[in-house]
């Protein structure tokens, strides 16, 4: 999964790339030389006294070193560019992927899993394309070039290589493989005692209701004891990691002065050949060492890279049609025929068998419990869900054949969670209508009886919205979300239960000033309240899925006993039997 | 669909409540997360760095051990490069002398040399321990060597064991932190949380905490050995040769000069590129949770638009971060070769002089390559150090705030078993410029349902906050069968009262949990028991896993109205004598409701009860009814007196109840109250129109 990530979103940075590893490789090289030009200066220079064969050697050292910067320079700018090019290009991808989906992937997916693999698991995958890019390439070739270079220096020497670099490997190795579990389960046990501080700040006043401080205090113990104990081992591990890696590099080195003295002493090497290949054991020790550190970033990637995969490559149950109706005779009807909806591999449908009709300036209401599918129904007419089954009809034409863009100008939808964007006021109105004028807002905000609480804000229709819309009140934001769908002006609107955050008052005087301006658009309202519907010229009452009772209100009163006991249970609110 | 934002109406009357807040995510974080982070300053940096290590005090012994091993550690290890030199010096000296013709004395190698009219060899040798004619001397390399593994053994041990201690010490100072955090958390005032939002305080305790443990970690034992480390490598290099120590130095200044003037770009391109992230977060957030929306308003191009710019905004930012801060290292490295080569060339001229030996100038460059990396390396901790002494600031913050008032001396003890609730002419305010409550008086008898009713802001849940005693009052008296509230201990108090609040929040963990939450020794009898009494037990039947149930972050696996069922069994458990509700608003799923209504009601019966009322039935029904009104108790008695005198509860009730559904009201009213203005089957439109004129 991550190679095929990998190469699809590096394909087209193929040339910085390559860039990238003829300047490492240029870089290495330079590095590896620089050694090989000291060992000159002493057997050349020092053991026989020429001066000036130091000063010319050290003259052309300088230069090399010039070089190796530059060119070390360049491939960070390269793999810089590679790196950032490609997360941009990756999270560009995702999203726009996800903006392909239907309701039913988000749904099914979840908005929150979304935003976490288009941000951290992009930037994850994006760290260690830039690690790579950056140290990681240089590792193979600086090692490759040390091991030449060392065989150069002194074949005879060489076997010291592959005792030293499985030793250090293996070192680390034993530690990493400890260090990795104990990471994740400090992460883990930091997310529980997160957890325990956050329920007893958000439920402070359950706790001291209840007088449980001694109980919560117990339970944080609890917690803290075992992240501590975790963090303890983790901090031996880290505590291990250095002294051994130093240990290594010392005892090499002085196993390479033993056995090199030897072979000096045999006339087989030279000292400044010693020296060398000490500097090139060290170099190959340490990007061992680095490749081992990145090795362990390479399976976090990997879970992040299948996560990212996993997206794109779902497609959209929602398919735009291959040849869209632009062009459509009616208007303000809705026509729902036998339709029905089903997540693939469910035993029972959530909708089934749903027909109804509605004609402009009709209202249709819908009620039924919690988990009825109310809105999954309101879903399958914007096509938020293609319906599995049976026909959705707008204006006479299947909404699959309808054009997107046609079918946007005629839906108007209030969601149940009254999401507002980030912006102000007048720009969340807008968001259906950009061309709408100041008057316009404010006459959907009158109807929507939210013109009170805009005009008393200082800043009126620029007042700032924070996302989501937090910096309001569930209410009020409830009635700035039906504004926004009034500014639309649509030919269809459709309310998810959206009136239930306001009191009975204003929820009466809302219908009512809603009622003049829908005369030629048909309505959809889902609703719990049976107060808020008994009105409606039609009334759906679902039930698990199915139409059980279908009328007026007076007519469900005689044929519906669902509908009765609804009625009666709100009644017995009201006069609490 | 969009499950994330769960939005609730504000709770009436009540002090703001915060919401968490903070991207979802939180800091960008991964392996390099804590490079070119933006260091946040801290206020008073001395004042709150003393006092962060005053707190590893209690470990004096330790803290001494530590110091006095990486002293050790830190000794060894920069001694073993200058043996090694000698070690070099016997190869070298080996080589020379094997050239040498065996049985002269090294004086007269030296004059033969300079009769040869080679001065410099000459030179050469005079600096240098030879032997002619004898090779390597292995006894005496092999014995320099093994000194020097010994060190390096010793040096890792040393290093190993500190390492171990300072893991100890800091785990254990840490953990202090926490849970003088915690036990702070629950000594603080209601009032502290209400002035800060929620994500305020939890980012304090968590985050900031998480914060001081990883720079403690990483700063204490890097922080010692790099600067013993620079001390020792500086020392080491004057003893061997004060002039090439001084050339070595003449770079260290260069090395900073170039740190500082990359770090300081780097910083303003980093703080672009976390800036760019959190907004291009905060974008993908929005066209995700309202996905629906977007794609009903046909909206996807603009959004793909604008998410396109800042994507491209980000890269040339992230560009930028990633580009300057990694020249740091290709220079420092640049600035690494040029000491190099200088010391190289100084030296080898100076051991062809005879004045230096090869060894000391092998060991010298290796000094010089120690030098450079902890200076590098303090520079990076002192960033860390900086973020965990401002974080250490706001968790001290915190320990310092103002604790509850002292429990009283002479703490009551009587036994409340009958619910009487007296208030006597009682003043509070959030804020002493706007008093709220003013010269308060009610009195509630044994078993009477009080209903609190008022527009939003009267100040009903301060007024049941106050029994509680959430807050203290500023003046008056509230007395529990006659006992003053202020002289009871606020435990002993509390756990006579039960309290259903609207903000349905539970705790993470099962049903069966969740209800024993009210009584931590209830048998399962006595939970099942409760929520049979309140409906509970009935829809936990239909749960997969019943009383095991675990409820989720979300909730999702529980509808809200079956929340309110679980919190109501919770206060049933407890069992109190005196119980506060505060009724929901917002409609649930009509069934569910009715169950709601009953378990209320079961709840109240033979108790003394405050509601804090919505629902007409509640209001009707009860004993006395508190009209409230800024503060103020305006008016109180029973729904037909109320009516009869026609003030302003009369106007609350036309204007919430009646206008509302006149049909369904009509009904209601004229079955018990003929004197109801309305009249009966108005169409909904002149209702509306009859509501806004009253």
């Amino acid at each position: 999964m991550l190679i095929s990530l990998l190469r699809t979103y590096l394909r087209p940075y193929k040339g910085p790339l390559s860039a990238v590893i003829v300047l490492q490789l240029i870089q290495t090289i330079a590095s590896l030389y620089l050694p090989s030009l000291n060992a000159d200066i002493i057997d050349k220079g020092i053991a026989v006294g020429d001066t000036d064969y130091i000063w010319s050697t050290g003259k052309w050292m300088l230069m090399v070193s010039g070089i190796q910067i530059l060119a070390a320079v360049a491939a960070v700018w390269f793999g810089a560019k590679t790196a950032m090019g490609f997360g941009r290009d990756l999270r560009a991808g995702i999203f726009h992927q996800v903006g392909t989906f239907s309701a039913r992937e988000v749904g099914t997916f979840g908005a929150p899993t979304l935003i976490t693999r288009t941000t951290n698991d992009v930037q994850q995958v994006q760290m260690l394309v830039l690690m790579v890019c950056t140290m990681f390439i240089s590792a193979p070739i600086m090692a490759i070039g040390g091991i030449y270079m060392a065989l150069q220096e002194d074949f005879g020497l060489s076997w010291l290589l592959v005792v030293c670099v499985p030793v250090l490997v293996g070192a680390i190795g034993l530690i990493v493989v400890r260090l990795v579990p104990q990471f994740r389960a400090l992460q883990v046990k930091i997310d529980t005692i997160n957890q325990v501080l956050r329920e007893q700040i958000t439920g402070m006043r359950v706790v001291r209701a209840f007088v449980r401080e001694d109980f919560e205090t117990k339970r944080f113990d609890t917690a803290n004891t075992d992240l501590t104990s975790t963090a303890l081992k983790v901090g031996k591990l880290m505590a291990m990691m250095f002294p051994v890696v130093m240990l290594v590099f010392n005892s090499s080195s002085v196993a390479v002065l033993w056995f090199g003295a030897h072979r000096i002493d045999d006339g087989n090497l030279q000292i400044g050949g010693l020296i060398a290949f000490l500097s090139y054991l060290m170099q190959i020790l340490l990007s061992v060492m680095m490749a081992t550190f990145m090795a362990t970033m390479i399976p976090r990637a990997a879970v992040c890279a299948d996560r990212i995969q996993e997206v794109l490559q779902t497609h959209s149950s929602v398919v735009p049609p291959a040849s869209p109706v632009t062009k459509v005779l009616s208007h303000a009807t809705l026509e729902l025929n036998d339709a029905a909806f089903a997540y693939p591999g469910a035993t029972d449908p959530v909708l089934r068998d749903i027909s109804f009709t509605v004609r402009p300036g009709e209202t249709t209401a819908i009620i039924g419990s919690t988990g009825a599918g109310k809105t999954t129904l309101l879903g399958l007419i914007p096509r938020l869900f293609d319906a599995t089954n049976g026909t959705v009809k707008v204006d006479g034409v299947d909404v699959r054949q309808l054009s997107p863009a046609l079918m946007a100008t005629k839906i108007g939808l209030v969601p149940q969670q009254p999401y507002l964007f980030s912006g102000t006021i007048a720009s969340n109105l807008r968001y259906g209508n950009p061309q709408a004028t100041d008057a316009d807002l404010w006459r959907a905000l009158r109807i929507a009886q939210a013109e009170d609480f805009v005009k008393a804000k200082p800043d009126g229709l620029q007042t700032p919205i924070s996302q989501g819309g937090t910096n309001v009140s569930g209410g009020q934001r409830q009635r700035l979300a039906i504004a926004r769908a009034l500014v639309r002006d649509p030919e269809i609107y459709l309310f998810d239960d959206s009136f239930s955050a306001l009191d009975l008052a204003t929820d009466a005087r809302l219908r009512a000033a809603l009622k003049p301006h829908t005369k030629q658009s048909a309505v959809v309202i889902v609703a719990q309240r049976v107060s808020t519907i008994k009105q409606a010229d039609q009334i759906l009452v679902l039930d698990d899925g199915a139409i059980i009772g279908k009328g007026t209100h007076e007519e469900l009163l005689q044929a519906c006993p669902t509908y009765v006991e609804i009625v009666e249970s709100q009644l017995t609110t009201e006069e609490a039997a | 669909m969009s499950a994330t934002t769960t939005s609730k109406p504000p709770a009436t009357g009540g002090p703001p409540e915060g919401r968490p807040s903070g991207p979802p995510g939180g800091r960008p974080g991964g392996p390099m997360g804590g490079m070119g982070m933006p260091a946040e300053k801290a206020m008073n940096f001395s004042g709150s760095a003393k006092r962060l290590f005053n707190r590893l005090r209690p470990d004096r012994v330790g803290i001494m051990s530590v110091v006095v091993l990486a002293v050790i550690s830190v000794a060894l290890s920069v001694i073993g490069p200058k043996i090694l030199g000698h070690a070099t010096d016997l190869i070298f000296n080996g080589i020379i002398g094997k050239q040498l013709p065996f049985g002269i004395t090294k004086d007269a190698a030296i004059a033969g040399a300079r009769a040869a009219g080679n001065n410099t060899f000459a030179d050469l040798l005079t600096g240098m321990d030879v032997t002619p004619g004898v090779g390597i001397d292995f006894g005496a390399f092999g014995m320099v060597l093994l000194i020097v593994l010994a060190l390096y053994v010793a040096a890792s041990l040393f290093m190993l064991l500190q390492g171990l201690i300072l893991n100890h010490i800091v785990q254990r100072t840490v953990k202090k932190l926490r849970s003088d955090v915690e036990d702070k958390l629950n000594s603080l005032p209601l009032r502290y949380f209400d002035s800060k939002t929620r994500g305020e305080v939890l980012s304090r305790v968590t985050n900031d905490i998480d914060n001081i443990s990883q720079s403690l970690q990483q700063t204490l034992s890097q922080l010692l050995t790099s600067l013993l480390t620079v001390i020792g490598v500086l020392v080491m290099m004057f003893i061997i040769s004060p002039l090439l120590a001084i050339i070595g130095l003449v770079t260290v200044p260069l090395s900073a000069v170039v740190t500082a003037v990359i770090a300081k770009r780097s910083q303003k391109l980093f703080v672009a590129q976390w800036k760019n992230t959190g907004e291009l977060n905060g974008q993908i957030e929005e066209a995700f949770t309202g996905h629906s929306l977007v794609k009903v308003f046909g909206r996807q191009k603009e959004v793909e638009e604008v998410f396109g710019q800042k994507n491209e905004e980000l890269f040339k930012a992230s560009f930028g971060a990633q580009f300057v801060s990694g020249i740091i290292m290709p220079a420092m490295m640049f600035i690494g070769n040029l000491n190099y080569v200088l010391i190289a060339v100084v030296g080898g001229l100076r051991v062809a002089s005879g004045s230096m030996t090869l060894g000391d100038v092998q060991a010298f460059i290796q000094y010089s390559r120690q030098f450079t990396q902890p200076l590098t390396q303090l520079a990076s901790m002192a960033n860390v150090l900086q973020s965990g002494v401002a974080s250490a600031e706001r968790v001290f913050d915190l320990l310092d705030e103002a604790e509850l008032s002292p429990e009283p001396a002479i703490v009551s003890s009587k036994e409340v078993t009958r619910g009487r609730v007296e208030f006597k002419h009682v003043s509070f305010s959030y804020n002493p410029k706007t008093p709220l409550i003013e010269d308060l008086s009610l009195v509630a008898t044994p078993g009477q349902t009080v209903a609190i009713v008022g527009p939003t802001g009267a100040g009903k849940t301060t007024l049941v906050n106050l029994i509680m005693r959430f807050y203290e009052i500023n003046g008056g008296t509230i007395t529990l069968d006659g006992v003053d509230t202020a002289l009871m201990a606020r435990q002993a108090l509390r756990s006579k009262i039960g309290m259903v609040l609207q903000d349905t929040w539970l705790f993470g963990g099962t049903i069966r949990e969740t209800i024993a939450y009210g009584n931590l020794n209830a048998t399962e009898a006595d939970i099942q028991a409760a929520a049979r009494a309140t409906f509970v037990d009935r829809f936990v039947h239909s749960l997969p896993d019943g009383y095991d149930t675990v409820l989720d972050d979300e909730g999702t696996n529980v509808s809200s109205g079956e929340k309110q069922l679980l919190t109501i069994a919770r206060a049933f458990l407890a069992n109190p004598s005196l119980l506060i509700l505060d009724e929901a608003t917002s409609s649930v799923d009509t069934r569910t409701e009715v169950m709601v209504q009953r378990a209320m009601a079961a709840l109240r019966s033979d108790r003394t009860s405050f509601v804090i009322a919505h629902r007409l039935s509640t209001i009707r029904d009860a004993d006395l009814i508190l009209v409230m009104d800024a503060g103020k108790i305006v008016e109180q008695g029973t729904h037909a007196e109320l009516l009869a005198a026609g003030g302003a509860y009369y106007e609350l009730y036309n204007s919430q109840f009646l206008g509302a559904d006149v049909v369904e009201a009509a009904d209601t009213i004229s079955a018990d109250e003929a004197a109801a203005p309305a009249g009966p089957a108005v169409p909904a439109d002149a209702a509306a129109g009859a509501a806004t004129h009253t």
